[in-house]
């Protein structure tokens, strides 16, 4: 027989349904466990999602290596994945790749309005207690800087306590990490 | 297994039992939340160091017979005042900002992303250390608990270390008191630490 050879026959593929902003889009649905006005996408933890052939990689952090809601957080994003037909494969990296400055400012926004004074930014030096106690921190119901610290820490590892001298109310301030 | 690693993290699980005793029971409560805070991440670290060594860290932590833990006596030591448990948390923080920067030099670099990580939350636990020194450091107390300690501090750092320890808190090096012998109070502790872990049968689901 003569004539062009046949091209090889290769069944057809099933078309990945994922795609990866698919995925973000899920995940900007999953709030945080602790402070559910903000998306764990809001909060910046998840470092790199990864699609492929309907396997999708994610990669997240803590950000505090004491966060109680690692598993849960691990546990919401491998159902999103699976909710939209794709294999997750979720690890956790704990190294220093988070920082306070990875929340969006819609999320700060958010935290702001929840009442949680959103963290400063990360300077070149590291945080020190004379910085902490100067009223250069704004309350998050009234605006006034005239707030003054009560601890350096509070609730969560990631929040100090404030007290806002003008609207005199409490409030909690987001460390900066 | 890594007997650096391994020593770090059985101080920090150690140190933040140690700590968390006094939530509810410090002399102001802004002690009873700074102490919590500051084991919740010291318990933290101590996972986080275990997950590198391996994939049971609760295993790890928690199952090991007594005499192959490697903690330093410093963290074993069950303190009922304020001016030792002071003294503790600012010769621990003092010791552990050494060692920590040497390991964010580490060739491998899980341990020194890790060790970065542990160094920016532990900034905080050094404000407080240093906030109270420098409230307490002319009190004959305070400097009392800090010359009983001192010894056991030294004990957490490996040999090459302990100079710069001596330099940074202005004490003259002593007899340290090393790893490797564990005080009485460890096994008490333990037997506290695992009471409702080893309440249910191995491998249990919780």
């Amino acid at each position: 027989m003569t004539g062009a050879p046949r091209p090889e026959f290769r069944p057809p593929r099933p078309r990945s349904p994922v795609t990866e902003s698919a995925v973000w889009a899920a995940f900007e649905g999953i709030p945080d466990p602790e402070i559910p006005v903000v998306s764990l996408v809001d909060l910046g933890v998840i470092r790199s999602v990864d699609v492929h052939d309907g396997h999708v990689r994610v990669e997240f952090t803590p950000t505090f290596l004491g966060c109680p809601a690692l598993e849960v957080m691990k546990r919401a994003l491998e159902q999103t994945v699976a909710a939209l037909g794709a294999e997750p494969e979720v690890q956790v990296i704990q190294d220093d790749s988070w920082s306070t400055d990875k929340i969006t400012p819609a999320g700060r926004e958010k935290l702001r309005a929840a009442g949680f004074a959103p963290p400063a930014p990360r300077e070149a030096s590291a945080p020190k207690l004379v910085q902490l106690q100067s009223n250069a921190f704004r309350c998050p119901y009234c605006g006034s800087t005239e707030t003054k610290l009560e601890n350096i820490f509070g609730p969560t590892p990631c929040r100090s306590l404030r007290y806002c001298d003008s609207c005199r109310q409490p409030f909690e301030q987001f460390k900066t990490i | 297994m890594n007997e650096l690693l391994l020593g770090l993290a059985d101080d920090e699980l150690v140190i933040g039992w140690r700590d968390s005793e006094w939530t509810g029971i410090a002399p102001m409560l802004e002690e009873d939340v700074a102490f919590s805070s500051i084991a919740q991440n010291e318990i933290g670290h101590a996972r986080a160091v275990y997950e590198l060594l391996t994939d049971d860290a609760d295993a790890l932590a928690f199952d090991r017979p007594l005499e192959e833990y490697r903690c330093a006596p410093l963290v074993e030591l069950r303190l009922l005042d304020w001016a030792h448990t002071i003294a503790r948390r600012w010769l621990y923080e003092e010791a552990d900002r050494i060692r920590i920067a040497a390991l964010m030099d580490d060739a491998e670099s899980a341990v020194a992303g890790l060790a970065a990580k542990i160094d920016r939350e532990e900034v905080y636990h050094r404000m407080h250390a240093e906030m109270w020194h420098e409230r307490l450091r002319g009190e004959p107390r305070f400097h009392d608990a800090v010359a009983d300690l001192w010894p056991y501090a030294l004990g957490v750092l490996p040999r090459e270390q302990r100079a710069e320890l001596a330099r940074r808190v202005g004490l003259d090096e002593v007899e340290p008191v090393e790893r490797g012998t564990h005080t009485p109070e460890l096994a008490e502790l333990w037997n506290e630490m695992t009471m409702v872990r080893r309440s249910a049968p191995a491998g249990a689901q919780w």
